[in-house]
């Protein structure tokens, strides 16, 4: 089971901000094409990977990362803080 | 070294001196502020969205960094989220130093990382309805020059 967390226009398309996820993906890629062939709203949201960010465990980290012993995912667009 | 996330107003008067209250061997301090844009007049206002957790976890680590490449003998960053109005404050940051060449560079060393790399989703409403703030290459740019 992994926590899976959706922020800003991702929390928007998929339409729920965190969902519980039972999943054996390797890697965050593994777990986004999961996502995808689930339904629709998810294939929309993750369309396009070069307009998304991915934070393991609170930490920014690349689509191609390791989701061994990860506790939580996060998928979101561009930060614009300040 | 300081971070604090909140929804409240904060007061960055009352904020900046009591950052600079006891501090010693201090010649400068650089203090910064975002506020909302108006945009002549067409936003109403504007909705902060944030990765609690990670949120301070990241900002903390930008601090971190700061103190590792400048001489600072203090700092401070404070970020707002939730619901605000043109004119208001998003987000300040203070730094001391002994001299303001560290305290300056710093203070933009944390705007700039902080836009990209903390986990804030800027969300504005107006006439024509509402649209997340989308990122800009030269926000991205900007951490190039660090």
């Amino acid at each position: 089971m992994i926590d899976v967390l959706y922020f800003a226009w991702v929390r928007e398309r998929i339409g729920l901000p965190k969902e519980k996820i039972e999943t054996g993906a390797a890697t965050v890629a593994d777990l986004v094409e999961e996502l995808r062939a689930r339904e629709e709203r998810y294939a929309v949201a993750f369309a396009d990977l070069s307009a998304l960010r991915v934070a393991v465990d609170q930490e920014l980290t690349e689509f191609d990362a390791s989701l061994e012993g990860a506790r939580e995912v996060a998928f979101f667009p561009p930060m614009t803080g300040g | 070294m300081t971070v604090r996330v909140q929804e409240a107003p904060f007061d960055m008067g009352a904020e900046v001196e009591a950052f600079g209250k006891g501090l010693k061997g201090v010649g400068a301090i650089v203090t910064f502020s975002g506020i909302v844009r108006d945009e002549e007049g067409t936003l109403a206002r504007m909705v902060i969205e944030h990765y609690a957790g990670m949120t301070e976890k990241a900002l903390e680590k930008i601090e971190a960094e700061a103190v590792k490449r400048w001489n600072l003998a203090e700092s401070l960053i404070i970020h707002r989220f939730g619901e605000m109005a043109p004119g208001d404050q998003i987000m300040m940051v203070a730094t001391a130093a002994r001299h303001r060449v560290d305290a300056f560079a710093a203070a933009e060393f944390l705007m700039d990382y902080l836009k990209s790399r903390a986990p804030f989703w800027k969300k504005e409403f107006g006439e024509d309805g509402d649209s997340w703030v989308a990122a800009k290459d030269e926000d991205e740019a900007a951490l190039d020059r660090w």
